[in-house]
């Protein structure tokens, strides 16, 4: 069994990805950006009209970096759950390409990296939708897309952990019900963490959801002070799990 | 010359036993089958062949070289077309091959060239632009067979390359099958028609339970136990039942 990762099988693996998906990015890009604009509504405009600021800022302004740092987490979440479980197992897609001279590790690679590029992507999408909306200060915000790679890798792995202990796909019910989305309320894109009782706020520090949109925050309104302890912080996340991640999916795969 | 060698070959799965120290050679050239009822044990010896399965214990060696060191080399040089179809089914049965070929490093002008070769060479060339979804269940499996050549396999590994086609496409796979042959292709190839090992192998192993009951050609083994390949299966396989308590005696 080889132990190492080959980037260019990895990659060859991002650009089946990518094949398939230029064929079905009609329907789902128009859904990734259903979902947030939704959010930036309903919080933004209707409950904004009730909340004058946070800090100083309107409330619309306050959540709108929030959203491209969820809207790419979910689509980094989503890919590698839902997305690789199907994959590996109904589609049998793994078997296909393990097959040929792709290596489990250069394929799970692969997975991670197309998952980080579509959070990426998502990311991007928002950062258009919400400049058009006049609700960037700064052209820093640029500098959030190469983060959102980053970022990606990071839900990419965790997701990945989780699908590779799985029992089946209705399990991820519990990852979202009790993982993403307390991560997504709680990490600071609705509200400052400070109004939480002082337990819950430390562990919603060590979210990289909360980093990430604290990076996205501080780009989007133009201050870069501050985010290099977060993208560090980013990068720590993804070398522990890494490992974990790719042991895990190595023992689901191979039998 | 030898291009696979097994030796000792067991696989576990939690805590059924699916291959139990098996020894075989396969020749260069020569096309081998392997035989057995359902859960006998074969497509996992095929999947242990293309490094998807790790032995538990054994050794193989594919091209003289070792499964465990070089699985990337073994593989480039191997078709393999599966028990269970996985193709793309959102792609075009062409964007399939192509696909396909992007894992070998084929280059985009040869493997399309390569790709629209195939699909004539299945009978497929109609279907180029059509989704997966709306090939006929024969017509998936040939374009499994055409997947299984854009490497120009030196070796090809067919688990049941002919289960659900009718007699027609039946035929016009062991036509193909004869043809790479006579490339020199070595072909290993489950069945559980046993005509189609009769008229395709030089030499079958019969399987029953993980073990490899006898290795030699139809040719012997009608000869030896008399009858057709199907009488001597039935009554090599029916023999290990009947020493089981629930064993049931397949032999009318
Ligand atoms: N991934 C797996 N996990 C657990 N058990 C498995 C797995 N794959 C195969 N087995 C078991 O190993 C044994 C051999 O299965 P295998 O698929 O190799 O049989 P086969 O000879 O190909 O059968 P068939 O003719 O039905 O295709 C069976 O008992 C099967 O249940
Ligand atoms: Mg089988």
């Amino acid at each position: 069994m080889e132990k190492t990762i080959c980037l260019k099988r990895a990659f060859r693996v991002w650009q089946r990805h990518l094949t398939v998906y230029t064929k079905l990015y009609k329907t789902s890009i128009a859904l990734n950006f259903v979902e947030p604009a939704l959010y930036l509504i309903a919080f933004g405009i209707g409950l904004g009209a009730f909340i004058k600021d946070i800090n100083g800022v309107p409330y619309i302004k306050f959540i709108a970096p929030g959203i491209i740092a969820s809207s790419s987490m979910f689509a980094a979440t989503y890919e590698c759950t839902y997305g690789t479980y199907v994959r590996m197992t109904f589609q049998k897609t793994f078997d296909a390409i393990l097959a040929t001279p792709i290596n489990i590790n250069d394929l799970i690679a692969g997975e991670l990296i197309w998952a980080a590029t579509k959070s990426m992507f998502y990311g991007t999408i928002i950062i258009v939708a919400i400049s058009a909306f006049r609700l960037v200060d700064s052209p820093f915000v640029i500098a959030i897309i190469p983060i959102l790679f980053l970022s990606g890798l990071v839900f990419a792995e965790i997701s990945m952990v989780c699908t590779a202990v799985v029992p089946g796909i209705d399990s991820f019910n519990y990852f979202y019900t009790l993982f993403m989305t307390p991560m997504f309320l709680f990490s600071g894109i609705f509200f400052p963490l400070d109004v939480l009782p002082p337990a819950v706020a430390k562990i919603a520090f060590f979210t990289p959801l909360y980093h990430l949109t604290l990076i996205c925050r501080s780009l989007v309104w133009g201050s870069a002070g501050g985010i290099a302890g977060s993208i560090a912080w980013l990068v720590v996340v993804i070398l522990i799990i890494a490992p974990l991640a790719f042991i895990l999916m190595r023992k689901r795969i191979i039998k | 010359m030898d291009i696979i060698t097994a030796r000792g070959l067991t696989k576990d799965f939690n805590h059924t036993r699916a291959v139990d120290n098996i020894d075989f050679d396969i020749k260069k050239g020569e096309c081998f089958g392997f035989l057995g009822p359902n859960g006998a044990g074969k497509t996992t010896v095929m999947r242990m062949l293309y490094c998807v399965v790790v032995p538990t214990s054994g050794t193989i060696k594919v091209f003289g070289l070792d499964i465990e060191d070089n699985p990337s080399i073994i593989k480039s040089r191997i078709g393999v077309m599966p028990q269970d179809d996985n193709l793309d089914i959102e792609l075009s049965a062409l964007k399939n091959l192509i696909v396909y070929a992007r894992y070998f490093e084929i280059p985009y002008r040869t493997s399309r060239k390569t790709a629209y070769n195939l699909l004539e060479y299945v009978g497929l060339t109609e279907k180029a632009d059509e989704n997966i979804k709306n090939l006929s269940g024969g017509m998936q499996r040939a374009l499994l067979l055409a997947r299984s050549l854009i490497n120009s396999p030196e070796i090809l590994i067919l688990d049941e390359p002919t289960t659900g086609l009718d007699p027609h496409s039946r035929h016009n796979v062991w036509n193909k099958l004869k043809d790479l042959k006579e490339k020199n292709t070595t072909l290993i190839l489950t069945t559980h028609y046993m005509e189609e090992a009769e008229r395709l192998c030089d030499r079958v192993a019969i399987m029953d339970r993980g073990r490899i009951i006898t290795i030699d050609s139809p040719k012997n083994l009608m000869e030896t136990h008399g009858g057709n390949l199907e009488y001597v299966y039935l009554k090599l396989t029916g023999k290990r039942l009947k020493g089981k308590e629930n064993g049931e005696n397949n032999l009318s």
